[in-house]
C-alpha cells in the first residue's frame, strides 16, 4: 500500500496549476463564460502543446499512454480554476468512446486530432425527457440504402456549438440505440445554447434530415447503450476529479476570507460558528477526495467500479453543493456576488451534479448494486 | 498510489479473520454487538472481554506495534488498520481501548525504563485493565481546568477529589490519572499523569446509569489516596503532553467501518425479507435511498481512516492530528446516521430493545441510545471540530 503521489504526478500537478494560474485567472473564466463560444480557442491550443488532451491516449493513436490518475490530475487542477473548455466533452466524453467502441480507422482518424487540439467534440445523448436511463434515447435513425437519417431534438448537449464533430445517440428500428459520428456542420443541424446556472456551453441541438454514412457508426449498431454505459463509468469519475478541484479551491478561499475578514475586531475565522463550518467542509472534501483516488486507482488496475461509481458521484454531488453553499455564507453579503469567485464554483456545483446523473439517480443505482 | 494489501498483509489479515471468527462462537448473548455496553454493562459481558484479551495476549496480538523489547513486533500502523478493521467486523472485544489503545502507547512515548518493564507486560498479556481518570465534574472538554490534587508526602503522592464520566471504572483494575501537583498552577502546566490500583484504600466507584439504565460510566472519589511515587508517569508538572500524545493514539480507529459494513448487510438482509403494506420494505424507494446513503457513508468513511492511517505512518502521530480528528467526527456522526435511519426503516419495532419481536436483536435501538455518547465522549465532535479548524485549516485561535 502506498497512498502518496508519485514524483511525476506532483510534477504534473504543479505544472498544470502553474500554467493556469498565468494563463486563465477567474476575472477571465468570468469573461469567458459571457462569450459565446464559451472557451478560449487560443487556450485549447497552449493546453494542447502541453500534452494534456493525448496523455492518457495509446501511444499507438498518438498519446502518452499515462495512467488515468495522471489525467485527473490534470482535471483536477482545471477544477480548481474552474476553467472553461471542451475537455471533458472532446477528450473524456467522445475521446473514451472513440477509443472504447470505434473502429481502427476512427481512432486512428480522430484521437490524434483530439490530442492535438485540432478537434472538439460533443455527445449528444439526452432528450426531452431528460431521462439518465436508455428508455430516455428515442431519436430515431432511419436506415437507407447507404446511410442513416436522424431527425429529433437532443438536450443537454456540451459544447456542441462548437464542436466539429457530434456523437449522437439514436435508436435503429432493428437494432436498438446506436452510436454515430456526425459532423456538426452538417446544414440539418441547429444548435441552440441554452443559459444555464453554470453559464456553460449546454446546448438543445436539432436533427433534420441529417444523413449519416454507415461506417460513421461507431461499434456495432445496437451497441450504443452498451458502450455509452462503460464510458460514462471513466467519464463520471473524471467529472468527480473536476468538482473535487473545485471544492478544495472553495474550501481554500474561504479559509483565506475567514482569515482576512475582521468583524467585532477579530478575524472572523477565530469565531467557532465559522470553524465548525469550515470542519464540516473539510471532512465533506476529505471523505470525497480518498475514495475518488482509491476509485481512480481501481480503474488504472482495470478494476470493476460499476458500484463505486455511483457511490462517489452521489457523494461529489453532496459536497461540492454543501461546500460551496458554506462557502458562500462564511463570505457574507460578497459572496453573493458576480466579483467573488465563491459564487462560481456553487453555480459550477450546481452544473456538475447532473452530469452523468444527478444524487437521487446514483442512490438508486448504489442501492441496486446492494441487491435490492 | 497502490490501495492494495501486500502478500504479507493479506496473509495476515487471514490469520486475524480465521481467529475472530472461530472465537466469537463463544460470545455470550449478554455481549449483543459490543460496543462499550457490550464489554461493561453486564458481568459476562466483561468476562467475555477479559477472556479475548487473554487469547489476543496469547497470540502476541495486543503489543504487535510495540518495540521488539516491549514484546512487540514493531508492526506499521497499517497492519494494526488491518487489525482493527477485522476486529471490528467480528465486533470483537478483548483490545482495552484504555490500557492498550490510549496507556500503553503513553508508557512508550513517556514511561521509564523500569515502569515500561513492570506495567507493559500485564497489558501485553491481557491481564491488566485501565479506566480512564482524567474527565471531571467540572473538567470535560476544558480538561486542562481539571482540579483533583496530588501532593507529595515522602515518596507517595495523596490524591483528593473526583473523576467523573470513567467508562468501565467499575470493571477495571487500573486507572490512568491526570491530577494537579503544583497547586498553584492553573490549566495545562501543573499536571502529572499516575498509574494506580483501583482497589486503593480511599477510592470509591459510584455508578451514573446511561439513559437505557446500562451501567457504563462512574463517578470515582479519592479521599487521601497514596500513589506511590514510581507510579507517576513522566516528569512532576508534565502530564498534559502525555495526554495529547495519547489523544493521537486514540482517534484514528478505522474498525468502525468494518463493523457498520456487516451491520448494513444486517439491515439490508432485514429490508429484503421484510413485508409491510403488501411490499418487501427493500422495494420502498425512501428506504433505499437511506440505504444507499449509509453504504456511501461506510466506504468514503473507509477511504479517510486508510488516509488518516497513512498520514500517521508516514508522517508521525501529532502530523495527523486534524485528520484523526476527522476519523473520529466522522464515524461517531455516521453510526448515528446509521441508528437513526436503521430504526426509522424499522418503523413501530424500531423502538425494542431486547425481545423476541426485535429487528435485528434490539442492537439498533441500543444504538439510537448510545450514538448520543458517541458524539461527546473520546474528545467532544465540537472539540474535534475546533482542532480540524486550527490544526488542519490553521485558523486562528482565539485565546
Amino acid at each position: 500500500m502506498n497512498l502518496d503521489f508519485t514524483k511525476d504526478q506532483d510534477m504534473i500537478r504543479k505544472s498544470v496549476a502553474e500554467f493556469i494560474a498565468k494563463e486563465c485567472p477567474y476575472e477571465q473564466v468570468k469573461e469567458l463564460e459571457e462569450s459565446d463560444a464559451g472557451y478560449s480557442s487560443e487556450l485549447w491550443k497552449k493546453m494542447a502543446e502541453l500534452g494534456w488532451m493525448q496523455i492518457h491516449f495509446p501511444e499507438e493513436y498518438g498519446g502518452l499512454g499515462d495512467p488515468f490518475m495522471d489525467l485527473m490530475i490534470i482535471i483536477e487542477e482545471m477544477g480548481k480554476a474552474a476553467f472553461p473548455s471542451p475537455f471533458f466533452s472532446t477528450v473524456i466524453q467522445s475521446g473514451l468512446t472513440i477509443l472504447e467502441g470505434g473502429s481502427e480507422d476512427q481512432k486512428k482518424e480522430l484521437l490524434p486530432k483530439i490530442g492535438n487540439g485540432e478537434l472538439i467534440m460533443a455527445l449528444a445523448q439526452y432528450e426531452e425527457e431528460a431521462s439518465y436511463l436508455p428508455s430516455g434515447i428515442n431519436m430515431p435513425a432511419q436506415l437507407t440504402a447507404d446511410h442513416y437519417v436522424l431527425n429529433g431534438t437532443k438536450m443537454f448537449v456540451t459544447d456542441a456549438n462548437i464542436a466539429d464533430k457530434l456523437i449522437v445517440a439514436a435508436k435503429t428500428h432493428d437494432a436498438g440505440i446506436t452510436l454515430f459520428l456526425v459532423d456538426a456542420k452538417d446544414p440539418g443541424i441547429t444548435c441552440t445554447k441554452m443559459p444555464t446556472i453554470g453559464m456553460d456551453n449546454t446546448c438543445e441541438v436539432i436533427f433534420k434530415e441529417v444523413k449519416v454514412p454507415k461506417h460513421d457508426v461507431i461499434g456495432v449498431p445496437g451497441e450504443g447503450w452498451e458502450i455509452l454505459e462503460k464510458i460514462s463509468q471513466k467519464a463520471t469519475v473524471a467529472k468527480c476529479a473536476e468538482m473535487l478541484g473545485g471544492c478544495k479551491v472553495s474550501i481554500d478561499m474561504t479559509s483565506d476570507y475567514a482569515k482576512k475578514r475582521v468583524q467585532y475586531g477579530k478575524p472572523i475565522g477565530g469565531f467557532q460558528a465559522i470553524q465548525h463550518y469550515m470542519a464540516n467542509m473539510q471532512l465533506a472534501y476529505d471523505t470525497s477526495v480518498n475514495y475518488f483516488y482509491k476509485v481512480v486507482w481501481m480503474i488504472d488496475e482495470g478494476m470493476d467500479i460499476s458500484q463505486e461509481v455511483s457511490t462517489l458521484k452521489a457523494q461529489v454531488n453532496e459536497a461540492y453543493k454543501f461546500i460551496t453553499e458554506r462557502g458562500i455564507q462564511i463570505h457574507g453579503g460578497v459572496g453573493t456576488t458576480r466579483e467573488f469567485n465563491i459564487a462560481l464554483f456553487y453555480r459550477r456545483a450546481k452544473s456538475a451534479e447532473y452530469v452523468l446523473g444527478d444524487t437521487d439517480h446514483h442512490y438508486e443505482k448504489v442501492a441496486q448494486s446492494l441487491g435490492m | 498510489m497502490d490501495f492494495k494489501l501486500t502478500k504479507e498483509q493479506e496473509a495476515l489479515k487471514e490469520e486475524f479473520e480465521d481467529f475472530f471468527r472461530e472465537e466469537m462462537k463463544n460470545a455470550p448473548s449478554e455481549y449483543g454487538h459490543g460496543g462499550l455496553e457490550g464489554v461493561y454493562a453486564t458481568e459476562e459481558g466483561f468476562q467475555f472481554h477479559k477472556y479475548m484479551a487473554k487469547k489476543l495476549g496469547e497470540k502476541g496480538w495486543l503489543s504487535r506495534p510495540w518495540p521488539k523489547e516491549y514484546g512487540g513486533v514493531e508492526a506499521p500502523l497499517m497492519e494494526q488498520l488491518i487489525f482493527n478493521e477485522v476486529a471490528g467486523y467480528h465486533r470483537a472485544p478483548g483490545v482495552d481501548p484504555f490500557g492498550i489503545g490510549m496507556f500503553a502507547p503513553t508508557l512508550l512515548v513517556g514511561a521509564n525504563e523500569e515502569q515500561k518493564k513492570r506495567l507493559l507486560p500485564p497489558l501485553a498479556r491481557g491481564e491488566a485493565f485501565y479506566c480512564q481518570g482524567w474527565s471531571e465534574p467540572d473538567a470535560g472538554s476544558d480538561l486542562a481546568s481539571l482540579t483533583t490534587t496530588a501532593v507529595k508526602d515522602g515518596d507517595h503522592y495523596v490524591i483528593n477529589g473526583q473523576k467523573s464520566w470513567t467508562s468501565g471504572g467499575h470493571r477495571a483494575d487500573h486507572m490512568f490519572l491526570l491530577a494537579r501537583t503544583d497547586p498553584d498552577s492553573t490549566r495545562s502546566r501543573g499536571l502529572s499523569m499516575f498509574n494506580l490500583r483501583m482497589d486503593y484504600p480511599g477510592i470509591e466507584v459510584s455508578p451514573i446509569l446511561y439513559m437505557d439504565n446500562k451501567y457504563l460510566y462512574n463517578d470515582v472519589f479519592f479521599s487521601n489516596v497514596r500513589v506511590p511515587e514510581y507510579d507517576r508517569i513522566g516528569a512532576e508538572n508534565e502530564g498534559w503532553n502525555l495526554t495529547r500524545a495519547t489523544m493521537n493514539f486514540e482517534r484514528s480507529g478505522a474498525g468502525v467501518f468494518a463493523a457498520a459494513k456487516r451491520t448494513l448487510q444486517e439491515i439490508i438482509d432485514y429490508v429484503k425479507t421484510t413485508k409491510r403494506d403488501g411490499k418487501f420494505l427493500s422495494e420502498n424507494p425512501i428506504v433505499r435511498q437511506k440505504i444507499a446513503k449509509l453504504f456511501i457513508d461506510t466506504e468514503v468513511g473507509q477511504a479517510l481512516a486508510y488516509r488518516t492511517t497513512w498520514l500517521q505512518q508516514q508522517g508521525g502521530l501529532i502530523f495527523a492530528a486534524s485528520a484523526a480528528s476527522e476519523s473520529k467526527v466522522f464515524g461517531t456522526e455516521f453510526s448515528q446516521r446509521m441508528a437513526n435511519y436503521a430504526t426509522e426503516i424499522m418503523g413501530l419495532y424500531g423502538q425494542l430493545e431486547e425481545s423476541q419481536w426485535a429487528p435485528m436483536e434490539g442492537t439498533m435501538a441500543t444504538l439510537y441510545q448510545f450514538c448520543t455518547g458517541m458524539n461527546i465522549y473520546a474528545g467532544s465532535n465540537e472539540i474535534q471540530r475546533n482542532l480540524i479548524a486550527w490544526v488542519g485549516l490553521n485558523l486562528p485561535r482565539f485565546k
